[in-house]
């Protein structure tokens, strides 16, 4: 289940990471939630992968999960929402502004080959 | 025990949420609510100031929890200092804003209030998640701040603004969660015992959080080569909350300082002081550098002022970097000059920039100014004191820096940088002021004029007296900023008090079968 976990979080990390790259805005708003989600599933996981342990500790209990991290992970999942939801907004509003979702705020100019003549 | 530590916390958050409330009342009552809420808190600050006179950090234990299974909020000589920092360019700011120019955003004021409630925030807390959360709340207070009025510019600067930031805190998460999985806590003060309990395997790890989180601080505080979204946001942003944001990089700065004297230092933890050390003095010179260099090339006075705000953070880091205390104290001394200088420039870039009409900040030639004298004796302090020039807070906290280089060849090279850099700040601040007040066009300009008013020159004075009270009571500070630096090299008090309730046998971890 480790190696699962941490295949998968370094695929989404990675995805997130090529889409923030790109140079319109929506891309743009999926890689930084994605980015998000793949910290949030890293922080799950540091609380170590415990299946079926229950995350409260009685007395005489042997096996429990660790709690904090899953605190972590509700308060990182609400942050990560709000941001997401904010972006998203600033580049509707660009888009309705500038009329280009790039986020400079215009086309960029394509570049001439220079086999293609003036 | 006393509740003083959460004021600078709940009073800007309340007064905030109840002016979301009534953001429809008369824009009078909102700036009573405002101008209150700030008030209390800078009282606030100055009464923890004179409670952290002595050696022992205020600890503060939400819900009475014993630390380190609850959240504290501690305040030693150095939150006690940013806070009162804080507390006095929020009053000027606020100050300045009220002449009017709050009008235009229904928003501005809860929005400034939680900026200051996210900055208190971070100063005060005892543990590494609340400082992300900190450093969220006051980030997004800033995105909705320099977004005021939505033009193009603005969305686009702060498009590229929040991008970055947000970005750089999921990375932080990934640092904070890394710490808690080797360590198990994330009370730093707890963090910097356990450091000295890893094993050699899992020290890799440890390092690996300590170079992300000095990254992602590292971009708040706009150093090379992360720096690139500052000048855009800054230089866009309306000036008041441009001169707010003089004290946003220096949060970064703070958290590095934080981090790397509490929780990396000493004895055989230091091998993670030694990766992150390696790396802070050419960074810091190189940014001190380019944001000169940058300086230099600007076409309008805002962003000039941008770039020396990310100077003025490798001045610091520079401080910061030569190691010692002495390196550490100067460096204090010189975030405060420079926090208060590059929020005075920017407020002057605003008078000026509405003086001029259409031509705004841009340097090229405009119409003659009206209050020519004033603004340009403003602009000649600011830039004089900016530049370092001598009886200036600049040139103290320059001197202060030099004198604390102590080895061999970095000396030739920190004095070099920094004096070369001090001489370009000077040319970039000459070239933009004999553009802006002497060379005059044709008497008739064209677009609006809204000439400064009685109460800006009274915010603009009170900003200018903080940084001449700096130079006039140089010694106590000094002082003080020793007195700073000696605690942090020596964090043992600081772990001491926060971990209390553990010395005392209140608490015991968990077994350890549980791991």
């Amino acid at each position: 289940m480790e190696l699962i976990m941490a295949v998968g979080i370094g695929i989404v990390t990675a995805c997130a990471v090529y889409l923030l790259l790109r140079g319109r805005t929506f891309p743009m708003v999926l890689g930084l939630s994605m980015l998000s989600t793949a910290g949030n599933l890293f922080i799950f996981s540091m609380g170590r992968l415990r299946p079926g342990a229950p995350p409260i500790v009685a007395a005489g209990t042997e096996s429990y999960a660790d709690p904090v991290p899953q605190a972590l992970v509700l308060t990182a999942i609400v942050i990560g929402f709000g941001m997401t939801g904010f972006v998203m907004a600033l580049a509707v509003r660009m888009y309705h502004q500038t009329g280009s979702d790039h986020v400079d705020g215009f086309e960029p100019v394509p570049e001439r080959r220079p086999e293609q003549g003036p | 025990m006393t509740h003083l530590l959460a004021v600078p916390i709940i009073v800007p958050a309340l007064a905030a949420a109840l002016l979301l409330i009534l953001h429809r009342a008369p824009i009078v009552m909102k700036r009573a609510i405002g101008m209150g809420a700030t008030v209390t808190f800078a009282v606030a600050a100055l009464a923890i100031f004179a409670e952290t006179r002595s050696d022992v950090p205020l600890v503060y234990r939400l819900g009475d929890w014993p630390s380190p299974f609850g959240i504290v909020l501690v305040a030693d000589h150095l939150s006690a200092f940013m806070l009162l920092l804080t507390a006095s360019l929020a009053l000027a700011v606020l100050l300045y804003a009220v002449q009017g120019w709050d009008a235009r955003g229904k928003l501005f004021h809860p929005l400034f209030l939680f900026q200051v409630m996210g900055l208190n925030g971070a100063f005060l807390t005892g543990d590494l998640f609340n400082l992300f959360v900190f450093f969220e709340v006051l980030l997004i207070a800033s995105y909705g701040l320099a977004l005021e009025g939505l033009d193009v510019e603005r969305l686009r600067a702060t498009l590229h603004y929040a991008a970055v930031n947000i970005a750089a805190s999921s990375v932080f998460l990934i640092a904070v969660s890394l710490m808690y999985g080797v360590m198990g806590t994330l009370n730093m003060a707890h963090l910097a015992e356990r450091v000295a309990e890893v094993r050699a395997e899992d020290m890799g790890l440890v390092r690996a959080a300590g170079l992300l989180l000095l990254g992602v601080f590292a971009v708040k505080a706009a150093v090379f080569p992360l720096y690139f979204w500052l000048p855009a946001a800054y230089s866009h942003a309306p000036a008041p909350v441009a001169a707010l944001f003089a004290i946003m990089t220096k949060v970064g700065v703070y958290a590095i300082i934080r981090v790397t004297t509490l929780v990396f230092t000493g004895g055989d933890k230091g091998a993670v002081m030694e990766l992150t050390s390696p790396w802070l003095m050419p960074v810091a010179l190189l940014t001190l550098t380019l944001g000169t260099l940058g300086a230099l090339g600007a076409q309008r006075l805002a962003s000039l002022t941008a770039y020396l705000t990310i100077a003025s953070v490798g001045t610091i880091l520079t401080g910061v970097a030569d190691g010692g205390s002495k390196g550490l104290a100067a460096a204090l001394y010189y975030m405060a000059h420079s926090t208060l200088a590059i929020a005075v420039l920017f407020l002057v870039t605003d008078l000026l920039g509405r003086s001029r009409g259409a031509a705004g900040d841009r340097l090229h030639p405009g119409p003659p100014l009206r209050q020519a004298a004033p603004l340009g004796l403003a602009f000649l302090f600011a830039g004089a004191t900016v530049a370092g020039i001598p009886p200036s807070s600049g040139f103290l906290g320059k001197l202060m820096i030099l004198q604390s280089t102590t080895t061999g060849l970095s000396v030739v090279l920190i004095w070099t940088v920094i004096l070369m850099t001090s001489v370009l700040t000077l040319v970039a601040c000459s070239r933009a002021g004999s553009i802006l007040l002497w060379s005059t066009t044709e008497p008739l300009s064209s677009g609006p004029i809204a000439p400064p008013r009685v109460g800006e020159w009274t915010a603009l004075a009170t900003l200018g007296a903080c940084s001449l009270l700096l130079v006039l009571f140089a010694a106590p500070i000094t002082r003080y900023t020793d007195a700073t630096s000696a605690q942090l090299t020596a964090p043992s008090t600081y772990i001491d008090a926060v971990l209390l309730p553990l010395r005392e046998g209140l608490v015991r971890p968990y077994p350890e079968t549980g791991r």
